[in-house]
């Protein structure tokens, strides 16, 4: 095996598959983003406390229903996503006309209302949540012991990503989406049904979010400031791949995800600000992000 | 005849003011300062100002005629945020008292500010035992525990068991340095080795890159130089990726029946910890969890809150002797010449460097089948006396200490 800065090759592999650990997350949570971002033309920022909606959904579940982790995964997102066509309906359709910053400070308050209320319930050291029996234990790969539990979400968020991609970048639904987006009135006129589409994409978004809170909450404690520290994270990978290109957000989350990694190896303590530096740079050179188009 | 009226007016006045006791502002205004929302907010938050109102409350500053204020802040463990409602607080509203205030970080910087105002800083929740060395001042008293206490409990105890090569995992900020420092010290002096040491950003979310790094070192102990959320999550993470089942063990150097609380017995079993104070350790302890507990959604005491408790009834009684509350150091002094006694902590004695004295105790987590009751967390392994549980006072470099 060889050496690379001092660093061993088996050390670096482990490391290189918790950057794609974590960036699986990273991408799961910015293709919601720029799902309500390119659909919508709203700032999410609600994003982080919807995720953490759905990690508290799964434990709730599990707490009165006893309904377990499977169920979790698919019932959290229904839920939450409901919850989210609930505010759309009530406040995001009266700002689509207005400037982006109206959709941001509104949903800006929706995340402190939501992260305040569960705070104030469930204090902030976390409630537990295990791992379910089939994805306990791990594999031992030679280099590191990886959990299969951490294995699993790569594999189910790269499969989730792609399935999104998919759907809206190649099929006639996501056709009409995007022409929804780029010209409301006209699509309109063809019969289809636009608000409704809208509401939906927007609950699709957060029901992304909630997925992703549900994966979280096995091995992130359920604690109402989970989305707060991940979020602001989350929105440099949305700028950073570009606002509103899908395929930019997927590919952006796991790429920061393994620079992040690696960066906790060779200089950890600027491993929370890698990303953000990054987002500086792409800025200065391509403002429209990695694989956004200019308006 | 108006002249002798005048005369006697203020002759009266200055009688009166004489035999009256002097507060600034007619209240001795108390003010806990802590994290109420973040990763330190369950071992310390809104307890701790439920914890200072009991002491009020078991003193009897009422039936005195003592007029005593509490008021409660948010630091969000930010320095800058502390500082600042600290100096409004001492500035616009006119409290007399820092409490609590976890999060060295912020600590420090309080530990400066309320030694140019001159006014009293007891310190419950704060770590870093650079507050009774070379930072101490004449207006700080450091109360409940500091990282020399914990490394010289913990840390000894786990070497002398034979856990002689230590990875630290270190809360890249004041506390964590400061803890890392005083057990790297302690390990060292009792025949062990530091191998290896990594730092993490606080607070922190996923620490499964740096327990990598922890575990290929292979080192016997892997110290944790965190607390609150970043010692749940290290710990968590830490069981998911096989640590502890391949042999190596995590020595939770500093961590609170709260932390447990979140674990679960199931994963936090076997975790040795050094404490100031255990609700069940004796009958006043259990009676004043069961009066702390319902105010504060059922969550049992830890060491912080008791020691903001035993803090706040020691000022208020040097206050009363003094019958004043405007002189910082006037009062941190007397606090200093009366010997403590409360209800939770027993007799003891604050030192001239401004460190408080009292047992520590090393705990053991139960196991699930040990635990009878909610919050029944803890067996007791150890008792190490006050006079060795701190460090000696002419090893710290406090300036007020004479050579």
């Amino acid at each position: 095996m060889f050496e690379l800065f001092g660093i061993s090759s088996q050390a670096l592999f482990g490391q290189l598959l918790i950057g794609l650990i974590n960036g699986s997350f990273y991408a799961l949570l910015s293709l919601g983003l720029a799902v309500i971002f390119g659909m919508l033309n709203i700032i999410n920022f609600a994003h982080g406390a919807q995720y953490m909606l759905g990690a508290f959904a799964a434990y709730f579940l599990l707490q009165y229903a006893g309904l377990g982790y499977w169920w979790a995964i698919v019932l959290a997102p229904i839920v939450v996503g409901i919850t989210g066509i609930i505010i759309e309906r009530l406040f995001l359709q009266w700002l689509y006309k207005l400037d982006h910053l109206y959709g941001l400070l509104l949903t800006f308050g929706l995340a402190l209302i939501f992260e305040g209320t569960f705070r104030n319930f469930f204090g902030s050291s976390g409630l537990p949540y295990s791992v379910p029996p089939a994805l306990q234990g791990g594999q031992n790969l030679g280099f590191m012991f990886l959990p299969n539990y951490r294995g699993w979400v790569v594999v189910f968020s790269l499969a989730v990503c792609l399935t999104t991609w998919f759907v809206i970048e190649r099929t006639k639904l996501g056709s009409y989406l995007r022409a929804a987006t780029e010209n409301p009135a006209l699509v309109r006129a063809f019969g289809i049904n636009v608000p409704r589409m809208i509401t939906l994409t927007y609950g699709f978004g957060v029901a992304l979010a909630a997925l992703a809170g549900v994966m979280a909450a096995p091995i992130y404690n359920v604690s109402p400031q989970m989305g707060a520290n991940l979020i602001i994270v989350v929105f440099a990978v949305v700028v950073i791949g570009g606002m509103g290109s899908i395929m930019g957000a997927i590919v952006t989350g796991f790429g920061l995800g393994l620079i992040e990694g690696l960066t906790k190896v060779f200089f950890p303590e600027a491993s929370n600000t890698v990303i953000f530096i990054i987002m500086a740079i792409v800025l200065l050179i391509r403002p429209a992000g990695l694989f956004g188009r200019s308006a | 005849m108006k002249r002798l009226f005048t005369l006697t007016a203020v002759a009266v006045a200055l009688g009166c003011g004489c035999a009256q006791a002097q507060y600034t502002d007619g209240t001795i205004k108390i003010g806990v300062m802590n994290d109420m929302s973040g990763t330190y907010s369950d071992l310390s938050g809104q307890g701790s100002v439920v914890a200072a109102r009991m002491a009020v409350e078991d003193f009897g500053a009422a039936a005195k005629g003592m007029k005593v204020e509490i008021v409660g802040a948010d630091h969000q463990n930010k320095p800058d945020v502390g500082s600042n409602v600290v100096r409004t607080w001492i500035d616009v509203d006119k409290v007399d008292a820092i409490v609590d205030v976890p999060t060295s970080s912020v600590a420090l910087a309080v530990n400066e500010i309320v030694r140019d105002k001159n006014k009293v800083f007891l310190v419950s929740g704060a770590a870093a035992s650079d507050l009774t060395g070379p930072k101490c001042t004449p207006n700080t008293i450091h109360w409940t525990y500091d990282t020399w206490a914990l490394a010289n409990g913990t840390g000894k105890a786990i070497v002398k068991t034979g856990g002689d090569t230590w990875f630290f995992l270190t809360a890249d900020y004041a506390f964590g340095h400061a803890l890392e420092r005083d057990t790297a010290a302690v390990v060292e002096k009792n025949g062990g080795k530091v191998i290896g040491k990594v730092r993490h950003p606080f607070p922190g979310t996923d620490f499964s890159s740096f327990l990598l790094q922890a575990q290929a070192s292979k080192a016997k102990i892997i110290g944790l130089a965190n607390a609150g959320s970043d010692t749940i999550n290290s710990i968590k993470q830490a069981s998911e990726f096989g640590i502890t089942q391949s042999g190596q063990n995590l020595a939770a150097l500093l961590a609170f029946i709260t932390d447990v609380h979140a674990l679960g017995l199931k994963t936090a079993q076997g975790l040795i910890m050094t404490e100031a104070w255990y609700w069940d350790l004796n009958d006043a302890n259990r009676e004043f969890a069961k009066k702390f507990a319902p105010q504060v959604k059922g969550v049992h005491p830890t060491m912080v809150h008791a020691g903001v408790y035993s803090a706040v009834m020691h000022y208020l009684k040097a206050v009363e002797a003094l019958k004043s509350d405007g002189d910082g150091k006037a009062v941190v002094a007397k606090m200093k010449e009366m010997p403590t006694d409360d209800k939770l902590f027993g007799k003891g004695e604050v030192r001239a460097d401004g460190r408080k004295i009292h047992p520590m105790y090393l705990f053991e987590v139960k196991k699930p089948a040990e635990s009878k009751a909610p919050w029944d967390y803890y067996k007791l392994r150890a008792t190490i006396p006050a006079d060795e549980a701190f460090r000696p006072m002419a090893e710290g470099g406090c300036p007020l200490v004479k050579s």
